[in-house]
């Protein structure tokens, strides 16, 4: 990934290039200057404010730019991965206004006003939330790169059962769903692990929700 | 991506407005399916009109004893609420059967309709394709295509509508409510929205360049028993090879929907007759004309096998 001063060196770098390029030859095809000025113009941008683990953040950004990008990029908040980039491993997973969404498959200048919970919000090494802590205990992982999207879902999937909402597994949709391992897995689905430590994965969530092996 | 101005509206008649200012303009709902076709530069959209946070987040009753359903409810939303598991079962079943709960949380109900196929060659914009580049050829015909359609396809296009949610939007009878930029309002049936591929299948219904949905309403409750069963690759978070939505009454009579085989969700009334007879009739009346590759043949005996199933589940 370019930062957006690493984007502007490597544009300056490119038409330097040009120019050089052009001094050297005796014929310049006409119009080649003027079909690179569009280029050089700058990317439209839009000014966003939102809440980041509690804190305020301002940023002016261009309008591509992903929530996802934004957090690691602008915010420098690392925690939050890139897996695919298209909505289909969940790395990228935090939780807006409560619910967890995929934050590359959705633009920050959308956000305007909303509150945006990372791994890193949710608790701090020596203070971890109690998913954390489960999935520490309980092995959760391997290389770790999907961890932080696994229990940014985790937390949510606890909350979304509290709440009712049904899954593809719920049997009775008259009645509210439980805490079951089925349950935890049908949906943790949007969570790819590219270890394989999904049987880790939900002992540590069947442990933070009190259910038993 | 391609780089694109944006603006956010705050109601039905500025965003059309918007769009009438900017024709290059596209409206963005939860943005789980735009944004995935922008990163590849299948959709290069100049301009951006958010209408993510329009009012129109409501499930009310109508008149008539059905629901209107806001064109940005969320999909989670959407099952969840109350009275569609109670009384719409099928449509919750469906739409839990689609994407993942993240996605679910972000995608609409308009979003999720208008969600453009998962033809591997539409997706590879090395590849020839019909859909996305009008004219440059089908890359599916004679290439892996266990994933196509098998019904209402054409010479240009055998791809499918990926949508859960459509399924069980025909079969309940549902119509998309739209608003233009002259501020007309029509209903459009379901049974009329998805246009067939023919020679044109970059044009995948019958909205007009601009035209926003407000809403999708559902007639009232029929009852009966509500199942959709999906198959796919793997249990969860994938796409159907095929989908049965069936609702089905006490003496066997009902209504079937199919996912997966066709451009739209495909259901044929003239079939349904044959339900109380068992699952061989109704599929040889849905499949009717059925065109297969050596790919996707399979479909056919799966379509009919399931809806046997299904209907095994529905006596109890
Ligand atoms: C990994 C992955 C797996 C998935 N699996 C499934 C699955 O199994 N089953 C399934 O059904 N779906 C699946 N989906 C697709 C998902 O359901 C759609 O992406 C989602 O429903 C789109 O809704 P959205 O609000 O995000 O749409 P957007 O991306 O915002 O918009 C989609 C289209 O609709 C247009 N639009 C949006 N709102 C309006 C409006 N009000 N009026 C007019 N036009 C409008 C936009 O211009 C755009 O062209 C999956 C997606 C991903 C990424
Ligand atoms: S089936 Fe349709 S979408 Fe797929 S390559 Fe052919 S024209 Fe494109
Ligand atoms: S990086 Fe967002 S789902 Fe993979
Ligand atoms: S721990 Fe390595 S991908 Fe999950």
């Amino acid at each position: 990934m370019q930062t957006s001063e690493e984007f502007e060196l490597s544009r300056r770098g490119v038409l330097a290039g040009g120019a050089a390029s052009v001094a050297t030859v005796t014929l310049v095809p006409i119009g080649t200057a003027a079909a690179a000025a569009p280029a050089a113009k700058s990317p439209p941008t839009a000014k966003v404010a939102f809440e980041v683990n509690g804190k305020k953040r301002e940023l002016e950004l261009d309008t591509r730019t992903s929530l996802l990008d934004a957090l690691r990029e602008h915010l420098h908040l690392t925690g939050t991965k890139k897996g695919c980039d298209h909505g289909q491993c969940g790395a990228c997973t935090v939780i807006v206004d409560g619910r967890r969404i995929n934050s590359c498959l959705t633009l920050a200048v959308m956000h305007e006003g909303d509150k945006i919970t990372t791994i890193e919000g949710l608790g701090t090494p020596d203070k971890m939330h109690a998913m954390q802590d489960a999935f520490v205990t309980h092995d959760g992982y391997q290389c770790g790169y999907c961890t932080p999207g696994q229990i940014c879902s985790a937390v949510a999937v606890l909350d979304e059962i509290k709440a009712g909402i049904p899954s593809h597994v719920t049997a009775d949709l008259g009645a509210a769903p439980a805490v079951t391992k089925v349950e935890l897995r049908e949906r943790m689905s949007g969570n790819i692990c590219r270890c394989g430590a999904y049987s880790n994965i939900i002992d540590a969530i069947t442990d933070v929700a009190g259910v038993k092996a | 991506m391609k780089s694109f101005t944006y603006e956010r509206v705050d109601s039905a008649a500025a965003a059309t407005a918007a769009f009438a200012r900017m024709p290059g303009a596209r409206f963005i709902a939860g943005g789980t399916n735009l944004l995935d076709l922008m990163k590849l530069e299948i959709e290069t959209p100049q301009h951006l009109i958010d209408v993510s946070r329009l009012a129109l987040d409501k499930i009310e009753a109508t008149a008539e004893g059905g629901l209107r359903i806001g064109a940005m409810v969320r999909n989670t939303d959407l099952a969840s609420d109350a009275r569609v598991r109670r009384d719409y079962g099928l449509l919750t079943r469906a739409l839990v059967a689609g994407a993942s709960g993240q996605l679910r949380n972000k995608a609409t109900t308009a979003g999720n309709l208008l969600q453009r196929t998962r033809c591997p060659y539409f997706y590879d914009t090395n590849q020839p394709c019909n859909k996305r580049k009008p004219g440059s050829g089908c890359a599916a015909i004679g290439g892996f295509n266990r994933l196509h359609a098998v019904v209402g396809a054409s010479d240009a296009c055998i791809a499918t509508h990926p949508s859960d949610m459509a399924v069980a939007m025909r079969a309940l009878d549902a119509a998309i409510e739209t608003v233009d930029a002259a501020g007309k309002a029509r209903a459009i049936p379901i049974a009329e929205f998805y246009r067939a591929p023919g020679k044109t299948p970059h044009l995948e219904t019958v909205l007009a360049p601009g035209e926003l949905i407000t809403a999708v309403t559902l007639p009232k409750p029929v009852g009966g028993t509500h199942i959709y069963h999906k198959v796919r690759d793997r249990a969860s978070y994938a796409f159907a090879l095929i989908a049965v939505g069936v609702i089905v009454q006490r003496d066997g009579t009902g209504r079937v929907a199919l996912g997966g085989v066709g451009y739209k969700p495909w259901r044929v009334e003239a079939a349904e007759a044959a339900l109380p007879r068992g699952a061989k009739g109704v599929a040889d009346g849905l499949l009717a004309g059925a065109k297969t590759t050596h790919e996707n043949a399979y479909k056919l005996p799966l379509v009919e096998r399931t809806l046997a199933g299904v209907l095994a589940q529905a006596k109890g």
